[in-house]
């Protein structure tokens, strides 16, 4: 079959760009592409550990939605990782690399903590929640601008800047941690004010989570109406395709960094609110657990559709509670987890390929 | 040698989708042989090289090298039969020098020396008749530098078929002539070069025979001796033209625009514009004339506001208001105070429009301030983008389509519908006819015309100054920085122009 190099023979595969898959084909294509996943995954689970590939996948949504406990569990994560997602998808849109969703997400925590631990009980609770809010956007927000006022005014690499942010905010909580330890010397805040749950956000609708599920869903889809038909967002991307083109416009290039760096940080701190008040009511230096990071994965899985990052944020939480629940049942590895979600991960995006370009193989040729 | 083809293209096509770019094309080059490659934009022209050179693979048809027939997968497959081609944008690496780029990519000893190297570009460029420092590096170099390291890197490689994709677009008129020496004492030696263009004179001048494409399909080879500017615009159009441009008299004109003693200096330090003063009235056209760097960016980018400016004043007559100094105005507040200042800049893709986004937001990034606070109004642009469509004939599948995907014609069409359609007082374009095809370029000057009549000041930067005589009311000539003079068009001749263009070059060390 192989041609050699100068014959005249036609390569094997042909690839061309498709005009239009059509919204119908393009589900069947990202369907079948998981199906596959599901069935390679099986192959390199039997082979590897001989066990059952059908209980390992059982035992994986045992683990994430096995229960009602579970599943509201999983369902807190993913709207965790979502708001982070969303938060730092203006900056990305506007080619700002923002590493440091997780620093700003720990500022944010670290402030609504010590609101809680300062002031609760002390001012009607009401007050408290705004406080706690604001107190974590504004923390969330400096940590966000710093690195805007520095890259604007002197071009500074935020990569690098909002990473080091990251070092500076864990340093900040372990200090933090000292003063509020609870019990002395466990070197832990501890469950804050787990007598009273004064600043726990309380349960709404009779959702534990409700909260939560309400603030993030409607700050999705503000952030998409903000991308999309907002004069703000529309700068966003100008300044994100061409900064040059944004000038040439009468964009006012640094405010728009500076502007879009703060609101990113501002919902980043929000996040951090969301994690101590509405879900651990405690803060530790690991309290982001690399959401920071992730979020980036998630967002561009998404290609920066706040919509999309719902599903996405939902399978990859999905399959991490999975792994655990694996990990102790057939006393495997979390890495086994991994695994199986990288070759799904590798099988969806592998998929866009056939999406978007069409493989034909060698036509015939006439004999000769 | 006469009897074998160096290459030769039998029944050849390409299809994009539904995009038919090349149908059924046949095409010959012999070595020892210029071909010129006519076509107008979108004729399939690049796409037919890209095939030869192996970055695109054909639908259908056959290539024969020196008489054999090949199979060109990749450019890699296309060093070894010779051929090489010269891209219209160079990928050459900007902090090495001309010889490691040339050598770049090749295999050879583990230790490379460098002055083996350069001693056989010199032998190179001095059997062709260039000239090149192979220890200069690449971000110091002029376009026209660049581009010979582009050939040499080629004729090094051992191409004897060149392809050459607008090698002049770029170029000033002394870089093009040393080019076409450059380009005929290689043919004299035997190598088959094929250059794409479309401008007609430099066809005639240069080439052996000329073949020619329209709307993806062959029309013929004609020998250049024997072909015309008439003829080869009706082959290529199609259609008879006329070639003459309109230049209707101006109309009681005003001032609109005086600069004063304006000067810049860029980050380097380098005096960018001297102490340029002139003026600009309302229903005339002022050409701006120079070799490229002279200042025509500066001076332009100066008005609009994007460049900082060291000295001078610049005051702005707006119609029965009373005059405006915009000399202290960023170009934020010249957009906020809405002062008509449209401005088509060089760099069309990079900065008057955003290639990845649709014509929509492009229409968008003029309008999108306007209404309320936080909504984006997408209607009146949508309606924009529709009427530019039709009213300049941009051929594209839809507004929707991002307009980096458009051919180079209709991208200029969208971007100076645009700033035509805020109704400006001042128009400011930079190179509007470069790269574009007849039609286009008639278009173009049509569409400045009619600005012209409105009573609109239009300031024009061009490249050829047969068009600039023609078009123009006034010429305003640069020579490094300096305002050298302000002619009569009607009156000015090209030498003329040209002593002025070089008029103070003489000692001016920059």
């Amino acid at each position: 079959m192989a041609g050699n190099n100068h014959g005249v023979r036609e390569p094997l595969l042909h690839i061309s760009k498709r005009e239009d898959c059509g919204l119908l084909r393009a589900c069947l294509v990202r369907l079948a592409a998981i199906a596959l996943a599901l069935v390679v995954c099986a192959g390199v689970i039997y082979s590897l550990t001989g066990l059952n590939p059908i209980q390992v996948y059982a035992g994986i949504i045992d683990g994430a939605v096995g229960s009602n406990r579970r599943l509201w569990v999983t369902i807190r994560d993913t709207l965790a990782l979502l708001l982070v997602a969303v938060a730092i998808t203006p900056a990305f849109r506007m080619r700002f690399w923002n590493v440091g969703g997780e620093g700003q997400v720990l500022v944010g925590a670290a402030a609504t903590a010590a609101v809680m631990i300062n002031l609760g009980g002390s001012v009607p609770t009401w007050l408290l929640f705004l406080l706690m809010i604001l107190a974590a956007i504004v923390a969330g927000m400096i940590w966000g601008v710093l690195p805007a006022l520095f890259k604007a005014g002197w071009n500074t690499n935020e990569t690098l800047f909002t990473l080091m942010m990251n070092y500076v905010a864990t340093q900040l909580v372990a200090f933090c941690i000292v003063y509020w330890e609870n019990p002395a010397g466990s070197n832990s805040v501890g469950i804050i004010n787990s007598s009273d749950k004064v600043g726990w956000l309380p349960p709404l609708f009779g959702l534990t989570y409700g909260w939560n599920l309400v603030m993030v869903l409607i700050i999705t889809v503000f952030m998409y109406v903000y991308l999309r038909y907002s004069k703000q967002g529309y700068e966003i991307a100008y300044v994100g395709q061409s900064v040059n083109t944004a000038r040439y416009a009468g964009i006012n290039v640094k405010t728009v960094i500076v502007r879009t760096m703060a609101i990113s940080g501002a919902l980043c701190g929000l996040a951090g609110f969301i994690l101590v008040s509405g879900a651990g009511h405690t803060v530790s230096t690991t309290l982001a657990g690399g959401r920071g990071f992730t979020a980036i994965v998630v967002a561009w899985l998404s290609k920066l559709n706040t919509f999309t990052m719902i599903v996405v944020s939902f399978l990859l939480t999905f399959m991490a509670k999975g792994a655990i629940q694996i990990a102790s049942q057939f006393s495997l590895n979390e890495n086994a987890s991994e695994i199986i979600t990288g070759i799904i991960l590798f099988f969806v995006l592998g998929c866009e390929f056939f999406i978007n370009y069409r493989v034909s193989f060698r036509h015939r040729r006439k004999e000769d | 040698m006469k009897d074998v083809n160096a290459i030769e293209l039998r029944n050849i096509s390409k299809r994009f989708g539904k995009v038919v770019a090349n149908d059924r094309i046949n095409l010959s080059v012999r070595s020892g042989e210029i071909l010129a490659i006519l076509g107008e934009n979108g004729s399939g022209k690049t796409t037919l090289m890209n095939m030869i050179s192996g970055i695109y693979y054909p639908d259908e048809g056959q290539i024969f090298v020196q008489g054999e027939e090949v199979s060109i997968r990749s450019p890699k497959d296309a060093f070894p039969l010779g051929i090489g081609m010269i891209h219209q944008h160079f990928k050459l690496v900007d902090v090495l020098t001309a010889a490691e780029n040339i050598v770049l990519g090749l295999s050879g000893p583990t230790k490379l020396d460098i002055t083996a190297v350069a001693t056989r570009i010199s032998k190179l460029a001095h059997k062709y008749g260039f000239e090149i420092d192979p220890f200069k590096k690449v971000y110091e170099m002029s376009v026209s530098e660049k581009q010979t390291v582009e050939i040499v890197k080629m004729l090094y490689r051992g191409a004897n078929i060149l392809i050459l994709d607008e090698p002049t677009a770029v170029l000033t008129p002394q870089e093009t002539d040393s080019l076409f020496a450059v380009l005929r004492n290689m043919r004299d030696a035997g190598n088959a070069i094929i250059i794409i263009t479309h401008k007609l004179n430099e066809v005639l001048a240069l080439s052996d025979r000329v073949a020619v494409l329209h709307k993806g399909k062959y029309i013929g080879t004609v020998e250049t001796s024997e072909a015309t500017v008439e003829s080869l615009t009706e082959m290529m159009v199609g259609k008879k033209v006329t070639l003459n441009i309109d230049r209707p008299d101006p109309v009681n004109p005003e001032l609109r625009l005086n600069v004063k003693d304006v000067t810049c200096v860029n980050k380097e330090g380098v005096i960018t514009l001297n102490h340029a003063s002139f003026t600009a009235f309302g229903g005339e056209i002022l050409g701006i004339a120079g070799v490229a760097g002279s200042g025509q960016k500066e001076l332009l980018e100066s008005i609009a506001g994007l460049t900082p400016k060291e000295s001078g004043e610049i005051d702005y007559y707006p119609p029965n208001q009373p005059m405006q100094e915009i000399s202290k105005m960023s170009a934020v507040e010249i957009s906020r105070l809405g002062i008509k200042l449209s401005f088509v800049p060089e760099d069309r893709l990079g900065m008057g429009l955003v290639g990845p986004m649709d014509m929509v937001d492009n229409m968008m990034i003029r309008s999108y301030k306007k209404g309320g606070f936080f909504w984006a109004d997408r209607r009146a642009p949508k309606t924009l983008a529709e009427r530019i469509i039709s009213e300049l004939e941009v051929s594209t599948p839809g507004v929707s389509t991002p307009v980096g995907k458009l051919s180079g014609g209709n991208v200029q069409k969208v971007l100076v519908g645009r700033e035509i359609s805020s109704a400006p007082i001042v128009l400011m374009v930079a190179y509007p006819v470069r790269g574009l095809d007849i039609n286009s370029s008639y278009t173009i000057y049509r569409l400045l015309n009619e600005q012209k009549k409105r009573g609109v000041a239009v300031l024009c930067v061009g490249e050829d100054l047969d068009v600039l005589l023609a078009l123009c009311d006034r010429i305003l000539v640069l020579c490094d920085g300096k305002v050298t003079g302000i002619v009569d068009a009607r009156t000015a001749t090209k030498e003329q122009i040209g002593l002025l263009m070089t008029h103070t070059g003489k000692g001016g060390a920059r």
